[in-house]
């Protein structure tokens, strides 16, 4: 019961800007995948396309293998929280949820009543009276007790503080765990999604710049740090994504694994070798997309 | 709890290992679920899983269907055996190495450790023979 997404030259236009060139991705069915791009790179279209709330210019979404625009039965399965909640802000949070266990078919009440505890949301009260933190809380809860085959979550951890998006991330893990199914988390804080991650997309300025394992990511970028000469010596063949001198001492970030045998060699010039997180791969990777 | 240095599952393989020689865990006893890491530590179960995946395949966990996973009787020995060999390519080997460099010559080595470490009961310092 979980959706794959697959697209294919995927291109949406507003007018004469163009948000998604081309883009090709596949979304493995029951994993969750995190959507990571700078702001403007075209994540809020690339989620709004593939949930048919809005059309390509060119080529084609499918989930679960069908075409989800007009298609009832893949909405049913598709639910798209974008920030701040994506509620219906003017229903009672109570009527809202008792709406939703109508129309989704996983829904589930019992789930939804303790997340609405855990965010201490006032089911009599309406989103619009909440402040950003909270709706954003109630999408969560929305989001969650839908169980939907396909699951994204918007950035809609924004307003929300520090406790409620860590009681957001353990609801989430918890019932995946139980429940597995498709989900997507765009964020832009990374260090705090990063390791519930399976999957790692990242779109830089409309186009897919990566999708790959989040493990294989942590494992991708290497800094080596040393004597400016014996770093340059030993990154000369190598990608490199950033380098920094202070006096005669450098630092490199270079795109791409070391092996045993390349660790020993840097060991032997007298580097350090250490590793590069995530976020940093990130910045670098797009970062220097812009510099360029 | 974790570094960037290492895949997630590696680390957490190595974690339980470490708790096995040291003896936290013991033969028999129940080892925390996929579940239980997996929301512990805030980390994808299937990263989780992986870890597990590779201790039962090194013959440290066994899988009791429906029950959870569980120390194997052997696995501090087998753990031991494994830490010996390595013992010396991955400790030794680069000592000798580094002492050839500085141009250490080895008896000032075996005399070091003769002076630090422990020992034994007969009060040779003599170290457990491979093996036994």
């Amino acid at each position: 019961m979980s959706f794959t997404v697959s697209t294919r030259g995927l291109t949406v236009r507003y007018g004469r800007t163009t948000a998604l060139e081309g883009v090709n991705l596949e979304l493995a069915a029951g994993a969750i995948h995190g959507l990571l791009g700078r702001n403007g790179s075209g994540k809020t279209t690339l989620l709004s396309t593939i949930a048919a709330f809005r059309r390509p210019a060119a080529g084609t979404v499918l989930v679960d293998g069908e075409d989800p625009w007009e298609n009832e039965r893949v909405m049913r399965g598709m639910c798209l929280i974008r920030e701040s909640g994506d509620v219906q802000v003017d229903l009672r949070m109570r009527d809202h949820l008792g709406y939703l266990a109508d129309v989704r078919p996983n829904f589930d009440g019992d789930l939804a009543g303790r997340l609405m505890d855990t965010f201490e949301l006032d089911p009599k009260r309406r989103p619009s009276k909440l402040s950003r933190g909270k709706k954003s809380a109630f999408g969560a809860v929305v989001g969650l007790a839908s169980r939907a085959e396909l699951t994204i979550f918007d950035e809609v951890h924004l307003g929300m503080d520090a406790p409620s998006r860590f009681a957001f991330y353990d609801a989430l893990l918890a019932d995946y765990i139980e429940h597995p199914r498709t989900v997507v988390l765009s964020s832009h804080l990374i260090d705090e999604i990063q390791l519930m991650l399976e999957r790692v997309v990242i779109l830089d300025r409309g186009r897919l710049l990566l999708a790959d394992d989040a493990e294989t990511l942590r494992a991708r970028g290497v800094s080596v740090t040393g004597p400016a000469e014996a770093v340059d010596r030993f990154t000369e063949d190598r990608t490199v994504l950033r380098r920094q001198q202070l006096g005669g001492t450098s630092q490199v970030t270079v795109d791409g694994g070391l092996s045993a045998a390349d660790r020993a060699t840097a060991t032997q010039l007298g580097l350090e070798v250490g590793p590069i997180d995530l976020q940093s791969l990130f910045v670098h990777l797009t970062e220097k997309e812009v510099v360029r | 709890m974790f570094d960037g240095r290492d895949p997630i599952y590696l680390q957490i393989a190595d974690q339980i290992r470490g708790e096995i020689l040291a003896g936290t865990l013991s033969g028999q006893e129940q080892v925390m679920s996929t579940t239980q890491y997996a929301t512990t530590y805030r980390i994808n179960p299937a990263t989780a899983a992986k870890a597990f995946t590779e201790l039962v395949d090194e013959g440290l966990l066994v899988k009791r269907r429906g029950v959870g996973m569980f120390v194997a009787d052997d696995a501090r020995d087998r753990l031991l055996v494994r830490r010996r060999e390595r013992f010396f390519t991955d400790v030794v080997d680069p000592v000798a190495a580094e002492a050839r460099l500085l141009g250490i010559p080895v008896e000032q080595i075996v005399g070091r450790l003769r002076a630090t470490s422990t020992p034994g009961p007969d009060g040779s310092g003599r170290t457990a023979e491979e093996g036994s």
